[in-house]
């Protein structure tokens, strides 16, 4: 079996990710209830005429996938792979209105064109003329996990040499108000709604300042209880302890579930640094991408953001980063990362 | 893994044991196979929804309506399953019992679905009530596509590895192809794996703006042909290890033996001239099953009846078949184009062609396309059959071929 590395990390975030080196010092606290992400200028990336008919999920998607490529020095990716949760929601809900609104009369192609769920995927294979392995994952706080699955797959099992892989969602402009309306004030939700996009360079080659992507598992369902037996089972099978995980990341979102995290927390000794990002990037169903560029970043920049500690901070040299992230006690994710 | 041993894994041939199904020609495997051997369509007008375009649009409706469905099912009135879900939890169930599976948490046991609208069907109906209308509430996080993979995961008892693909119409062949890649890795033992897609009035439309849509019963591969059908339709089938099978002594109604996803990087929407994308998938499958194209018996192609795939399809099978084409045909004039579900439908029926030694018809088909002049096989026809080509393409440029071995 292949070792599978990350070549590259790219995200364009609620914060400024995309064209800064990476630092948080500047990040601004999310205050209101929706945060868009701060948008480069897609101009430099994209060609006019394509960008005219791209939502925003698509938009991001391809830069990010674009500048990802880049940095890794890949022309053509053996395989494109992307999570999305809501799909192109922007386009999705264009079309809906438009049938509503018209009585399914007068009513153009476009909207419905770009609201499949792999436009992203498709998109990139089209603009880079890609004609290789193609796959888009959408279950929920799962869709970018179960892309990097596949992704790893491809890269351990030889079948590919090199993958792009990401996780993109766009907040939209009526459901998300929908989503908001039914989230319980007291128990839900407590960091803004959000979107963004994060893509990644796989390979199977070991490259200086590459982090290894050593495991990912997925759970459908699990039990508070189970957290710390499933947590210390997975650092096993890769011959791990807790005490030889320098930072763990967890996707806090203020919601009653953080108490899943809280079990995962409680596993590590104090001189594993604990972390947190969702109230800087806000709460999406491929947020987790963000986490993961966060612990890429931190293992290539041997440096932890100040606005990313939660509790425990240890000035340990950094070499490995356990992310655990889960939505409302559902769709669970371990990832264990190394340099 | 030494190199050798590992070309070996990934050429491992996986077992089916399993399969179930709901259609427009029926509600179970042995209804749909009687419908084939009979060549009786199940296109009709619509009646499970209300559209502007009901007299000028023919469809593929599964026949029993959502109150039949949750009594079937024996799910609690007040539960928010979409049509989605239900349509799929009723073929799951089908598969899993099919398969003589007592204990799902035996082995490490995975859900793959795929679905192209998900909760769509619901959303669609209450969208501008979302903000007033509390009984409609429940329908806002029923939404996202994987709503209903969870609750069908959920229903059969599988708490590990759940996922859901949406690659527009090749997603549950994507769905079958992850599958038995969990298995040959490792990471599973045993997978249930498929698709989901009910009519919504969202697809549609879609489809109408397209300019895709027939009015009458659709005619694949036929020169006159006047676009397609949509259908609704869900089916699953459950793969599982050679483990499994030696230790259970399982019955294994066929195999998955070769798959290829490609892109065709031509278009969001329409195929290439030269069917790229499908050329390369099919190539690809066949060079892992380690077949020649002349030991392919049965093509079940994906024939829409478009003016845009069946001419691009029949472009890439003479590429990959050259004047030797075998037995072709698209079931999709039985069943309407299911859109997410069709690669599982067909997956389906790519194994009752095995186990049966037949072809199923390609209905409707008159006049050859001019410019390629393939005839599709029109009546059942019964012959030994070893190998099965199945292929689904999509939206997107996603282009993905099955495989299927006795």
């Amino acid at each position: 079996m292949k070792a599978c590395y990350i070549h590259s990390a790219v995200s364009i975030s609620a914060q400024n990710t995309f064209e800064t080196v990476f630092n948080l010092s500047e990040s601004k606290p999310l205050t209101s209830r929706k945060a868009n992400s701060n948008h480069p200028p897609y101009k430099t990336y994209i060609a006019p005429a394509a960008l005219r008919r791209m939502a925003t999920g698509v938009k991001m998607g391809v830069t990010t996938g674009k500048k990802a490529l880049e940095k890794a020095n890949i022309t053509m990716p053996d395989a494109v792979l992307t999570g999305t949760g809501m799909g192109c929601i922007e386009d999705t809900e264009t079309f809906l209105n438009t049938i509503i609104a018209n009585e399914e009369a007068y009513l153009t192609p476009t909207s419905f064109i770009q609201s499949t769920h792999n436009t992203v995927g498709a998109q990139i294979a089209l603009g880079l003329k890609c004609k290789a392995y193609n796959n888009t994952y959408v279950h929920g706080a799962l869709s970018f996990e179960s892309a990097l699955l596949d992704a790893k797959l491809l890269i351990n099992t030889d079948e590919s040499q090199s993958v792009l892989v990401g996780g993109v969602d766009e907040l939209g402009k009526e459901f998300i108000d929908y989503t908001i309306l039914v989230e319980d004030q007291n128990n839900g939700v407590k960091v803004p709604f959000s979107e963004g996009a994060s893509f990644f360079v796989l390979s199977s080659e070991k490259q200086e300042k590459a982090i290894l992507l050593n495991s990912l598992k997925t759970y459908s369902n699990l039990t508070e209880q189970e957290i710390p037996k499933v947590l210390n089972a997975f650092l096993l099978e890769n011959n791990y302890q807790t005490q030889d995980i320098d930072a763990v990341i967890c996707g806090n979102n203020g919601s009653v579930s953080d108490s899943y995290y809280n079990q995962a927390r409680a596993v590590f000794p104090i001189t594993t640094s604990q972390l947190h990002y969702k109230h800087l990037f806000g709460e999406f169903f491929t947020a987790s991408a963000i986490g993961l560029f966060l612990g890429v970043s931190i293992l290539q920049n041997q440096h932890i953001p100040d606005a990313l500690v939660l509790g425990d901070y240890s000035k340990n040299s950094l070499k490995t980063i356990v992310l655990y992230n889960q939505f409302n006690g559902r769709d669970h994710s371990f990832i264990l990362l190394s340099i | 893994m030494k190199k050798t041993d590992q070309n070996k894994a990934l050429n491992t041939k996986i077992a089916i044991t399993g399969m179930g199904i709901i259609s427009a020609i029926g509600n179970s495997v042995p209804e749909n196979l009687e419908a084939l051997l009979a060549s009786r369509s199940g296109i009709t007008s619509i009646s499970s929804l209300q559209t502007h375009h009901a007299n000028s649009i023919k469809v593929g409706e599964v026949k029993l309506t959502n109150t039949q469905l949750i009594d079937i099912l024996n799910i609690p009135k007040n539960s928010v399953f979409t049509r989605t879900a239900l349509l799929g939890l009723y073929a799951a169930k089908h598969a899993v019992s099919s398969a003589n599976i007592t204990s799902v948490n035996a082995y490490k046991t995975g859900f793959i679905s795929s679905t192209s609208v998900g909760g769509m069907d619901k959303t669609e109906r209450h969208l501008k009530e979302f903000s007033s209308n509390r009984e409609s509430q429940k329908y806002i996080n029923s939404h996202h596509a994987g709503d209903s993979t969870q609750k069908i995961a959920d229903a059969l008892g599988i708490t590990g590895f759940v996922t859901t693909i949406s690659t527009a119409c090749s997603s549950a062949a994507n769905a079958i192809m992850l599958g038995a890649r969990l298995i040959k890795a490792g990471i599973l033992d045993r997978v249930i794996v498929g698709g989901v897609d009910p009519l919504s009035k969202f697809t549609i439309n879609g489809f109408k703006t397209l300019m895709i849509l027939s009015d009458s019963d659709c005619r694949p591969f036929d020169a006159d042909r006047t676009g397609l059908n949509l259908g609704e339709a869900a089916a699953y089938l459950v793969l599982e290890s050679q483990d499994i099978i030696d230790k259970e002594d399982k019955k294994v109604l066929a195999y998955l033996s070769g798959y290829g996803n490609a892109n065709d990087a031509f278009h969001q929407t329409a195929s290439s001239e030269n069917g790229d994308g499908a050329f390369l998938a099919m190539q690809k499958a066949l060079k892992m099953a380690q077949l020649d194209p002349d030991e392919i018996n049965y093509i079940n192609a994906h024939g829409t009846a478009t003016a845009n795939n069946d001419l691009s399809e029949s472009v890439a099978i003479k590429r990959v078949f050259g004047n030797s084409v075998p037995d072709f045909s698209s079931t999709k004039a039985f069943t309407g184009h299911t859109l997410a579900a069709a690669g599982a439908i067909e997956a389906v029926y790519s194994v009752l062609a095995l186990q049966e030694n037949v072809v199923f018809p390609n209905l409707s088909f008159k006049t050859p396309i001019a410019t390629t002049l393939l005839h599709p096989v029109t009546t059942v026809k019964r012959k030994d059959i070893q190998n099965v080509l199945s292929n689904s393409f999509g939206f997107g440029g996603n282009c993905s071929t099955l495989i299927f071995s006795k």
